[in-house]
């Protein structure tokens, strides 16, 4: 995009000489001043909308909770309950495997992004960075709705078949974190959601780690390469120090995007309002409770405390995006000063 | 040589040649999975994707039908999403990168446009649900296609702004010098230079929605009859593949996956354009 041809140029100078036919009227110059007036106010004015909408949905989402907060008070993050014929409700359950889920995601996730991310910019050969570059990304287009259908009829059954009773019997024997691992192999349930959610953030989290990790100096890592370093000597010890707040940048991307994904998870967890100390087991989060009982929510406290669950998340997600944001700025900054 | 050849070189030869290997795995661990889904997509919902498909209404459960209403629904919502979100999207952006050197809004808007971005969808949906739906007590196509529309802008925001920071500032002054007013500059200047970027980014949010089913779940909920009213609840492909794919029946089960294949085949396909639009131009400029 750095050059532009001269006739592309010169083109639109003369659309310009066109439209400005009398540019000395007085009465022209006034009209044009108006106009201009208006098109930045107009713009500013989209702006502004754009900046109101946050406080908007805050707004919105924290009068909705109003009824279900005056009646649980602090009570409801501290409370499993979770029954509409009692209309006794807590956000224990749903926020809890909101973050393990999460967790999960992240641990799969991040590694499989960080190799990701060194072999399009250290290892592959130019040819083959667009076509896996796009592959890639092109895992982030598909629509979280086929991730939950290819989770729950492929991808499930044979997890139950193969890959359940072998961590029952090797992982579940494990002092503290068997229990982890242990239950019946069903397929669906938190470990499931949290494999899907960890492919589901693997573009984003990776293409923000290639995206930092294209901008460190090569004169550094040739100086590296120099000394005699190894591939991932210059991996581990230069570019990862350099670009490290980046890095972190991109995994909280992940993690915004993973705590925040319904359809997919909506499939594959079971949708169960139990606290229960084994991964294996059905869960709920709070995205899949909205999808599945928001429209079948009777009464306004059962809708209402649906709102408060809602209204957790965006502020969950909120401040993990913000941190995620404010480190790639000053990451940038860093860099702006340095060049 | 020798000196090299000890215990230390080895292993860092050797620490070296693993993690290279694993990185070389975890490629191809993401891509086992994009050909996997694909794959699965294309074997369980190729031979349902027959002509009634795109003929026949969505069919209660236990008798053979199609997707018509889904597709025609979610072809409405998409695209009065897309009319309301673009223009909304393109001025805001133009205000970020024209207007948008001195002040705190617009670093401010910047900002908050990044986290909309990321926004978990569903929350957009409780969003419009409480102003749009709640308010008038009924689910319309239009919530639903608001809901959308509030998808589509932080992404054009985004592209429009970073394509037109890209216009070299040369343009700008040139067409200024020969007397033009900002707001010319910017029209007749730097949207038609940024156009094809902005396009874009058009594509890639008409992509992003077209797939999305959180927000749609409580504002246009669903229909299984054939109706273009914006003002009644209308159907959508996403909300009835989730339906169907989750219910008991074989029927609906091979229409869900006729309609994955569908979805997944346009939403990909959109993406793909949008890169090549882009790469053309770069190329071509």
């Amino acid at each position: 995009m750095d050059t532009y041809a001269p006739s592309a140029v010169l083109n639109e100078q003369n659309i310009i000489r066109e439209s400005i036919s009398m540019p000395n009227s007085p009465q022209n110059k006034n009209i044009g001043a108006t106009l201009d007036k208006l098109f930045r106010y107009t713009t500013m004015f989209f702006a502004f909308l754009v900046f109101i909408l946050l406080f908007g949905i805050i707004i919105t989402l924290l009068v909705g909770s109003l009824p279900a907060l005056k009646m649980f008070g602090a009570s409801f993050f501290t409370s499993t309950a979770w029954n509409p014929v009692t209309i006794d409700f807590g956000g224990v359950v749903p926020i809890y495997g909101t973050f393990i889920t999460a967790l999960i995601a992240m641990l799969i996730g991040i590694p499989v992004s960080f190799g990701i991310a060194i072999f399009i910019t250290e290892l592959s050969p130019n040819w083959l960075k667009r076509p896996i570059g796009v592959a890639i990304e092109l895992l982030a287009g598909i629509p979280s709705i086929i991730y939950g259908m290819w989770g729950l009829f492929v991808f499930a059954p044979l997890f139950a078949d193969h890959v359940q009773p072998w961590m029952n019997d090797n992982l579940g024997a494990l002092p503290l974190i068997g229990a982890l691992f242990q239950g019946p192999p069903m397929g669906i349930g938190m470990f499931t959601a949290g494999f899907i959610l960890a492919i589901m953030v693997i573009p984003y989290t990776a293409s923000v780690m290639r995206d930092v990790f294209e901008i460190v100096p090569s004169m550094l890592k040739e100086s590296a390469y120099g000394l005699g370093s190894t591939t991932w000597e210059v991996i581990w010890n230069v570019v990862l120090p350099y670009t490290k707040i980046g890095v972190v940048g991109g995994v909280m991307l992940g993690l915004g995007r993973a705590l925040g994904e319904t359809m997919a998870v909506t499939f594959v967890i079971g949708n169960a309002h139990e606290l229960s100390a084994s991964l294996m087991m059905p869960g709920n989060t709070i995205s899949s409770a909205l999808a599945n009982e928001f429209t079948e929510a009777v009464g306004d406290i059962y809708t209402s405390s649906l709102i408060t669950l809602g209204l957790t998340l965006f502020v969950i997600t909120f401040i993990v995006l913000s941190l995620a944001k404010l480190l790639l700025i000053r990451l940038s900054l860093r860099e702006g000063k340095q060049s | 040589m020798k000196g090299l050849d000890n215990k230390r070189y080895m292993r860092r030869k050797f620490v070296n040649g693993l993690t290279l290997s694993l990185s070389v795995g975890t490629v191809i661990f993401a891509l086992t999975f994009l050909i996997w889904i694909l794959w699965t997509l294309f074997s369980q919902g190729f031979s349902y994707l027959t002509l009634d498909v795109f003929t026949k209404m969505t069919p209660p459960p236990g008798s053979s039908g199609g997707l018509l209403n889904a597709i025609v629904g979610s072809l409405y919502m998409v695209f009065f999403a897309t009319v309301i979100g673009t223009p909304v999207g393109i001025l805001a952006g133009t205000y970020l990168s024209e207007y948008g050197k001195s002040g705190w809004l617009a670093p401010t808007t910047r900002f908050i446009n990044d986290i909309l971005l990321s926004a978990p969808s569903i929350v957009i949906g409780l969003f419009v649900y409480e102003v749009a739906v709640h308010s008038v007590n009924h689910f319309s196509g239009w919530a639903g296609s608001f809901a959308l529309s509030l998808l589509v802008v932080p992404v054009v925001v985004r592209t429009t702004e970073n394509m037109m920071s890209l216009v070299p500032s040369t343009l700008r002054e040139a067409a200024a010098a020969l007397g033009a007013p900002y707001w010319k500059v910017i029209v007749n200047v730097v949207y038609k230079s940024a156009r094809t970027g902005i396009l874009t980014g058009l594509l890639l949010a008409v992509a992003r929605i077209s797939g999305e089913t959180a927000p749609l779940l409580f504002t246009a909920l669903n229909n299984q009859f054939w109706s273009t009213d914006m003002n009644q609840p209308i159907s959508s492909l996403a909300v009835v593949i989730f339906q169907f794919a989750m219910s008991p029946y074989e029927d609906w089960q091979h229409l869900a996956w006729a309609g994955a294949l569908l979805i997944t085949l346009f939403v990909l396909g959109l993406n793909i354009l949008a890169r090549t639009v882009f790469r053309q131009n770069q190329s071509h400029s």
